[in-house]
């Protein structure tokens, strides 16, 4: 990526990161009635949600509000808890990390298992050898893919966790408690991962530069990982990088069922308790990781390809 | 005859909005749904589906949307049962479960809507058992029912979903055909923008906006989908807008409404279409999950997330309480997940391929011919299903000499040379009575003493360098793996031979990569690359076809001066017979997978005796040619390497074939010095 298209890229994120503050702010407003109201229940006296209302400022003209909340969340300053009084920047600077680490994590353990396992099986079955093992291999990719991750994690902790006992079924707590849950937020991504390295893989083995290579009589290792991988990770990691956004949103559910300490739980636990201030910051930050991960794919994909200047031509 | 890799590539990369995955059919990002992000970079899958395609469950969806504008006739014009082999097993495993799901929705709260709702105060909380097989509820309730007759709920809800999210999709992505420029652009920038988000996400805004319940879930769940399908419908769209009847259509004058309804909307229908049975999958396994984290549905309604929600904590003591909901969801998640793969599979339209066949017995070696670099003798080589592109070709090349071998496309030329190189691909089988290269058989070669030996130029030199490594660590390779040179050694030599073929600065040129190169450098640096080792055969396949004429020239005489210096023996293959002429010092052609005729280049012109090389030479056009008639051509088609009868592959082309032509076919002769023709008529 040139410099120019580059710097029109961060452009379009900071557009993006505007549009997705406007639309959190708005998310409170277009909530049918009051939203005080609505969170105190019918019961509340009038003059606490007067109050309340006063407080969080919706009494003022809606341009003022907007302004006070862009100020206030360029401040670091995301409200706070309407249930625990809480500020809500701190609830997510004590669980964003936990949810990170997951994501992370997962999806180092789906490149790790995925790229090595679609190459071997793209090397094995390359143009139609090795039948069984074809099959095979898509038969379970197929299946993983198909299966959401809640279910995985659902029946990780009904076999491994309750069943065998080998892990803990919930909570955080050291290195253990995180095996469950990374693994069950890495499978349906690996199966991708894999299928798509496959892909790569085979269409990278029918080119010219291979059947050069071969002729030269490079060892296959050498093929392989020197002359075929490269070309086939631009592809790998942009649907990885892409994954890694899926994750954070995967990790939602997975949290839940795993009751990990992140801001998946959170904004699960703050739109059933109707606790907008929370949901309107963890949704915020959502948002914010998803547009900087996409950002930085493409960035790191116009570094990484040396080719992609003549793309952007 | 390389067949192709057998798939589409998925085509992510840099293409139109970076880091976006507009894939319709997973509403939560965090389902994957098998499918790599539609494209709408440049069709590169067109060329006719190879056999084996349908092997690749690769993870490519809309195979048929890069197909081209034309209506695509779906698998209902395929003929009666069609559809099953078209769908293969796992598509009809797909129907069977979506077909059974379809009835259980039908059929389940009839039958079991009685026993769901019965309340048993002395039966609450129970795990399984005789009479309840997946426990109780809460209220005594029997679970099993309760999973059967929630079926038809979490379907019609996943139904709502998927319709909500294709017709706002479809509508986002036809607007910006009808809206204002600007509009359109501010539509087309806001499904991009969509289509990059975490569908859980969306759909977590829709329920906080709308509130808790069934009705947020499928608003937020269908919002969820719509930008894939907007994206879809743009991609779709453009493409029908680009071709020649919307053209017209425009020229006339017809209203963009017009066209969007009559010409555009019907040609993009069924790609939609298809799509619905994975939106819904996706929308199905969305809501589950929405119901699951208590967002969805609420009592008194249970769909099987709810279910599963009530159950979960539960997990504990009766674990088959949450099982037995997960299990629903999963089986309808694959069920539909397979259904949709099938049908995407099924327009992509697939062959088959043959039974292999057996290998032709290989005739005895004979004794080397002292004089040749290259001898070979007899080579055959055959693919599975009786296919024979090359059939017992014998020839030899001296050292120093340039052999040319011409023919038509499909000839067996190029097979031919990748037979001596050793890279006939999979599953090729190469047999020969002889193939010596300086004397001994191939097979006896290591392949450092190959690698070192062979030199390989091909057509296109940009798919021959690996774009991914810089030049000179491409050449040095050779020097490090087959001879042990160190890496600051290899690059000195590397850099030395680029030199060696007249590139200026090869210092610089060494650390760059293939693509910073012109067509002619590039496959200057691939000779170069071939003179890393001791060359004692070059192999150049069509290495001047893809480069300008002037250029081809001077590669043309490159390749004259590495010849004549590295004493090797070329084989140089073209269809270009009047390069051969130029450049060769002997001619051989191939017809059909023979050799039909060899001699000196030099009597080309005047000499040739098989009536194939003569049309060969009539179809050029020289100086002298009438440029009012029309060009010489053969007339016919050469046969493919199934249709070869028994007599001479070339008789029904042939104006002096004979009905001994037909019957039997004319071995190699020699006539004259340094000639051999197969023909009875010559």
């Amino acid at each position: 990526m040139g410099a120019r298209a580059g710097v029109r890229r961060v452009v379009r994120f900071l557009v993006s990161l505007v549009v997705l503050m406007v639309a959190s702010f708005a998310m409170v407003h277009l909530i049918p009635g009051d939203p005080v109201r609505t969170s105190l229940g019918p019961a509340a006296p009038v003059e606490l949600v007067a109050a309340r209302r006063a407080a969080l400022g919706l009494d003022r003209p809606l341009p003022e509000q907007l302004f006070t909340y862009a100020t206030h969340v360029l401040s670091g300053n995301f409200g706070t808890s309407f249930l625990t009084g809480e500020p809500v920047g701190d609830v997510i600077l004590t669980r964003l990390p936990n949810t990170l680490a997951l994501a992370l994590l997962a999806t180092a353990l789906a490149l790790l298992v995925a790229v090595p396992l679609g190459m071997w099986t793209a090397v094995r079955t390359e143009n139609g050898r090795n039948r069984g093992t074809d099959l095979a291999f898509s038969a379970a990719t197929g299946a993983a893919v198909a299966l959401p991750e809640f279910l995985y994690a659902i029946g990780l902790v009904a076999v491994l966790a309750i069943g065998l006992g080998w892990f803990p079924p919930a909570g955080m707590a050291g290195p253990a408690t995180y095996v469950l849950p990374v693994v069950a937020l890495a499978i349906g991504p690996a199966a991708m991962i894999a299928r798509i390295t496959r892909v790569e893989t085979l269409r990278e083995l029918g080119k010219d530069y291979v059947r050069l290579a071969r002729a030269k009589r490079l060892p296959a290792g050498r093929l392989h990982l020197r002359h075929v991988l490269p070309n086939t990770l631009t592809a790998t990691l942009t649907v990885g990088g892409l994954l890694l956004t899926s994750l954070i949103a995967g990790g939602v559910l997975v949290e839940y069922v795993f009751a990990w300490p992140g801001l998946g739980l959170k904004i699960v636990e703050s739109i059933t308790q109707k606790d907008y201030p929370v949901a309107q910051g963890v949704i915020l930050v959502y948002g914010a990781i998803v547009l900087v991960v996409n950002l930085a794919v493409d960035l790191a994909l116009g570094a990484l390809d040396p080719t992609s200047a003549i793309k952007e031509a | 005859m390389t067949p192709p890799p057998s798939t589409d590539p998925p085509v992510p990369g840099m293409s139109p909005a970076p880091g976006t995955s507009p894939v319709p059919g997973s509403p939560l990002a965090g389902v994957p749904d098998g499918h790599g992000p539609v494209s709408s970079s440049p069709p590169q899958g067109r060329k006719p589906e190879a056999g084996g395609r349908s092997r690749v469950g690769g993870p490519v969806r809309g195979r048929w949307l890069r197909g081209g504008g034309s209506p695509d006739p779906g698998p209902s014009r395929a003929g009666r049962f069609g559809w099953v082999r078209r769908l293969g097993a796992s598509g009809v495993g797909g129907v069977v479960i979506v077909a059974g799901m379809v009835v259980l929705a039908v059929v389940g709260p009839l039958v079991w809507g009685e026993a769901a709702g019965r309340i048993d105060a002395a039966a609450i909380l129970q795990g399984a058992s005789p009479e309840h097989p997946l426990g109780t509820d809460n209220l005594g309730r029997d679970l099993l029912a309760r999973v059967l007759v929630a079926g038809r709920y979490s379907l019609l809800l996943a139904l709502a979903a998927t319709l909500v999210g294709a017709v706002a999709g479809v509508v986002l992505g036809t607007l910006p055909s009808v809206l204002p420029r600007r509009a359109a652009r501010l539509v087309t920038a806001t499904v991009n923008a969509l289509v990059a988000f975490p569908g859980l996400l969306l759909a977590m805004f829709t329920a906080v906006v709308t509130g808790l319940g069934a009705r947020g879930a499928v608003l937020g769940i269908g919002a969820a989908i719509a930008p894939g399908f907007a994206r879809l419908t743009q991609t779709l769209a453009a493409r029908v807008a680009g071709a020649d009847y919307v053209a017209a259509a425009r020229m006339l004058g017809v209203p963009r409404r017009r066209i969007l309804t009559r010409h555009v909307l019907p040609n993009i229908a069924e790609p939609l279409i298809l799509n619905l049975a994975q939106a819904f999958g996706g929308a199905l396994l969305g809501l589950a999950g929405m119901s699951f984290l208590g967002l969805g549905v609420q009592p008194p309604q249970y769909d099987w997330g709810r279910l599963l929600f009530d159950g979960f904590p539960r997990i504990y003591v009766t674990p088959e309480v949450a099982l037995g909901p997960a299990a629903a969801i999963a089986l309808a998640g694959i069920g539909f997940n397979l259904l949709g793969d099938a049908l995407a599979r099924a327009a992509a339209r697939t062959s088959a391929t043959g039974a292999p066949a057996p290998a032709p017995a290989a005739a005895p070696p004979g004794e080397p011919d002292p004089g040749a670099v290259l001898e070979v003798r007899d080579l055959t080589v055959a693919f599975p299903g009786g296919l024979t592109p090359v059939r017992e070709v014998s020839l030899s090349v001296a050292p120093g000499e340039i052999v040319g071998l011409v023919g038509e496309s499909g000839s067996g030329k190029s097979l031919t040379a990748a037979a001596i190189g050793g890279l006939v691909p999979y599953p090729g089988t190469v047999t020969y009575g002889a193939l010596r290269l300086g004397g001994r058989d191939v097979a006896t070669l290591s392949d450092r003493e190959l690698g070192t030996a062979l030199a390989m130029v091909f057509q296109d030199p940009l798919a021959a360098l690996n774009p991914a490594l810089k030049v000179g660590g491409q050449l040095a390779e050779v020097a490090v793996v087959h001879e042990g040179a160190s890496r600051a050694e290899a690059r000195r030599r590397a850099v030395d031979r680029l030199g060696h073929v007249h590139l200026p600065e090869p210092e610089r040129l060494a650390g760059r990569h293939p693509h910073e190169l012109s067509g002619g450098m590039r496959q200057r640096a691939v000779i170069a690359m071939g003179l890393m080792g001791t060359p004692r055969l070059i192999v150049a396949d069509e290495p001047t076809t893809a480069l300008d004429v002037t250029v081809q020239r001077q590669i043309l005489r490159l390749l004259r001066e590495v010849v004549d210096e590295t004493g090797a023996a070329t084989l140089f293959i073209s269809h270009d017979i009047a390069v051969v002429g130029e450049l060769c010092d002997r001619v051989v052609v191939m017809y059909a997978g023979r050799v039909v005729e060899e001699l000196p280049a030099g009597r080309l012109a005047g000499g040739a005796a098989h009536p194939y090389t003569k049309a060969l030479i009539a179809s050029l056009p020289d100086l002298d040619t009438d440029r009012e008639r029309p060009l010489a051509g053969i007339p016919g088609a050469q046969p493919g390497p199934a249709d070869v009868g028994p007599g001479c592959a070339f008789a029904p082309r042939c104006a002096l074939a004979t009905a001994r032509c037909e019957s039997d076919r004319p071995e190699l002769a020699a006539r004259g010095a340094g000639q051999r023709v197969a023909c009875w008529e010559a």
